[in-house]
């Protein structure tokens, strides 16, 4: 669990975060705050299909499933305990 | 009574000169945006008025009062002429919807300077390339974009100032960067107002186009004559509103009716600068007790999406006039608004180079829900047939949307390109390149673009700057880049490629070019689908054929295929 969260938020830290001083952690909102944008969210899911071997569809990625690191792995984890 | 009243009697007799006498402007006098929109509404007695509320999003709230962004349009001002900045000289502003950004505004246009402002999610190279097209000599922004102007200013040895207004003291500033505070400055009280007249460049917007990089719009102070009267006729603005304008100012609809329509009238604004949640929005009207809403159809539709007992949860019954700009609002968002807020939002239909509303559905005046409404008094706006550019009378004809020049905030060139200039008129008319059907009532009805632009939740994205990013990708060896129809957005990019040698089509591949893309032009341009393909359509000279393309994708006819290469 530990690792899916750390390996997501990398994610989000690596490719989102642009000004460092920022403090992006497992609870930080990310959609609602502006870290990610809407159109980026795309780029997002499709990190966590692939990574996760998973298919989201689209009506279930909303800003507020995406909205932090804690909803995300929330959302993975219910696709994962399906299959 | 609406501030129209009826717009039968309106379009009798209109003449701008409406607007120049509430102005108090006549022909050959000063006339100073920034002044307008700050100076002149102390001298009204409202030096005290609330002139924006604004939250951040860690929740922070700031508001200003008119004399406050008076003395900070001064402050920057006198800081930027102590640099040496110049009438007409090109100032990029480079922020999110921070209130630095409003309040540069002004005390760029008081020193007689041009305003570039840039959409903040732009990556180094659609920054790069506006930059170097303007001749941009400052920029304000932020040290979150800092890094995006430090990769490209090797290239850019005009930019003589990057002047950052967060900046973390603990740090080093690099080559040609300024500290800029706005709350350390001490305030300048008086300052010289540049004196610009009606044809003095105010504000250059970058638009995108089918072929070739953006454009610069350049607009005149001018412009303000119809930004004003449109502002108070199409979002019905009065003294005691409280108005939220959602666009960006990157964009032209959040400096046209995000900065100078209501600060020129002495209104209160509310900005929220943070991402899009229905909960957020809701609570941000409540909050503020909105009275006047202009958002775009993206926004609308996701709030239609987030479901009507959310609505019920929050007391919006400040609300009392919606409108909507940006991309065609389908009648299904009306209906829904007039459901569920008891009001509809009123679609408006206009341009960054028209910088004011063209075409509008007004208060008082039948809505017929998802038409863009009939031209502003004043305003004559035709639908003209393709072929012989000459207006079409019948109903329902589909042609090119086209207007009469010589409205006040019409576009004066595109920067450094009079030919393009010159290829927006044919006949007499402007072409706007849209295209719609007249109904019998004179209402407009939109059909779609009249070329490849792709506009996607009311953004334009030209198809030709993003095939170029993509192929500097690695693995690209061919791109085409066509809108495909969604749901939220109206459109999306999505790009065919063909790959070089050796490199494979897979999941990995796909991130890395969208995630290339977004870092190197924007989010909106980045591709939402990638398609691979062994081959793209092309005619026998070579060119990419994108409309059957497109065509496939909106489920379309292919059309003529004769000029189409052998397989």
């Amino acid at each position: 669990m530990e690792d899916m969260k750390d390996l997501v938020l990398n994610y989000v830290i690596n490719e989102y975060q642009e000004d460092e001083d920022d403090e992006i952690t497992y609870d930080t909102p990310l959609i609602s705050s502006g870290f990610v944008d809407s159109f980026s969210m795309v780029s997002l899911k499709v990190f966590l299909e692939k990574k996760f071997n998973i298919s989201i569809p689209d009506e279930e990625a909303t800003p507020e499933a995406f909205d932090s690191v804690n909803k995300i792995v929330d959302l993975v984890n219910g696709y994962l305990e399906k299959k | 009574m609406s501030n129209i009243g009826s717009y039968d009697e309106r379009i009798k007799n209109f003449d701008w000169s409406i607007s120049e006498k509430e102005l108090d402007y006549k022909k050959g006098d000063i006339i100073n945006i920034g002044w307008y929109c700050s100076d002149r509404i102390c001298e009204q007695g409202k030096s005290g008025k609330i002139a924006l509320y604004h939250e951040g999003f860690t929740g922070e709230e700031r508001k200003y009062t008119f004399n406050d962004i008076r003395l900070a349009g001064n402050t920057i001002g006198t800081f930027l002429r102590n640099l040496g900045i110049k009438e007409q000289d090109r100032v990029c502003l480079f922020m999110d919807k921070i209130p630095e950004l409003y309040l540069s505004f002004l005390g760029v246009l008081k020193i007689g300077a041009i305003v570039q402002p840039l959409f903040s999610a732009f990556g180094d190279e659609s920054l790069y390339v506006r930059l170097e097209n303007a001749g941009t000599r400052a920029i304000i922004t932020q040290k979150k974009h800092a890094g995006k102007v430090r990769k490209i200013i090797d290239k850019l040895p005009g930019l003589e100032f990057i002047i950052i207004v967060d900046h973390n003291v603990a740090k080093p500033l690099q080559e040609r960067e300024i500290s800029f505070n706005l709350a350390r400055e001490k305030p300048v009280e008086h300052m010289e107002i540049f004196p610009t007249r009606a044809d003095s460049p105010s504000v250059l917007h970058y638009t995108s186009g089918t072929t070739g990089q953006p454009k610069g719009v350049r607009h005149v102070h001018y412009s303000l004559i119809s930004q004003y009267l449109t502002t108070k006729w199409i979002l019905d603005l009065r003294d005691d509103d409280i108005y939220w304008c959602t666009a960006d100012p990157g964009w032209v609809t959040g400096t046209s009716y995000g900065i100078i329509g209501p600060w020129s009238l002495g209104i209160t604004q509310c900005v929220l600068d943070k991402g899009f949640s229905a909960e957020s929005w809701y609570k941000f009207i409540e909050k503020y007790r909105i009275t006047m809403w202009y958002s775009a159809p993206t926004a609308i539709r996701s709030l239609m999406k987030a479901g009507d007992e959310l609505v019920k949860k929050y007391d919006l019954s400040s609300l009392r006039h919606l409108a909507s700009v940006g991309e065609p609002l389908n009648a299904e968002a009306v209906i829904w608004s007039e459901k569920v807020f008891g009001l509809p939002f009123l679609d408006t239909y206009w341009q960054t180079e028209t910088g004011c509303m063209m075409i509008s559905n007004y208060p008082g005046m039948k809505v017929k829900p998802g038409s863009m409404g009939k031209p502003f008094p004043g305003i004559k706006g035709v639908v003209l047939d393709p072929n012989t550019h000459k207006p079409i009378e019948d109903p329902g004809r589909v042609g090119l949307i086209a207007f009469k020049p010589g409205w006040p905030s019409m576009m004066t060139t595109y920067w450094n390109n009079e030919e393009k200039y010159r290829e927006k008129f044919s006949n007499g008319w402007y072409l706007a390149g849209d295209r719609a059907s007249l109904d019998s009532e004179g209402y407009f009805w939109f059909v779609g673009r009249d070329d490849d632009v792709i506009n996607t939740g009311g953004h334009l994205v030209s198809p030709f700057e993003v095939e170029s990013a993509l192929i500097e990708h690695e693995a690209v060896a061919e791109s085409a880049v066509v809108s495909k129809p969604d749901e939220l957005n109206m459109e999306v990019v999505k790009a065919f490629i063909t790959l070089k040698p050796g490199y494979e089509a897979s999941d990995d591949l796909e991130l890395s070019i969208m995630n290339f893309i977004r870092k190197k032009l924007s989010p909106l341009a980045m591709p939402q689908e990638i398609e691979y393909v062994d081959s793209l359509p092309k005619t026998r000279s070579g060119k990419i054929m994108r409309r059957i393309l497109h065509a496939k994708e909106w489920g379309e006819d292919i059309g003529d295929t004769s000029t189409l290469e052998d397989d």
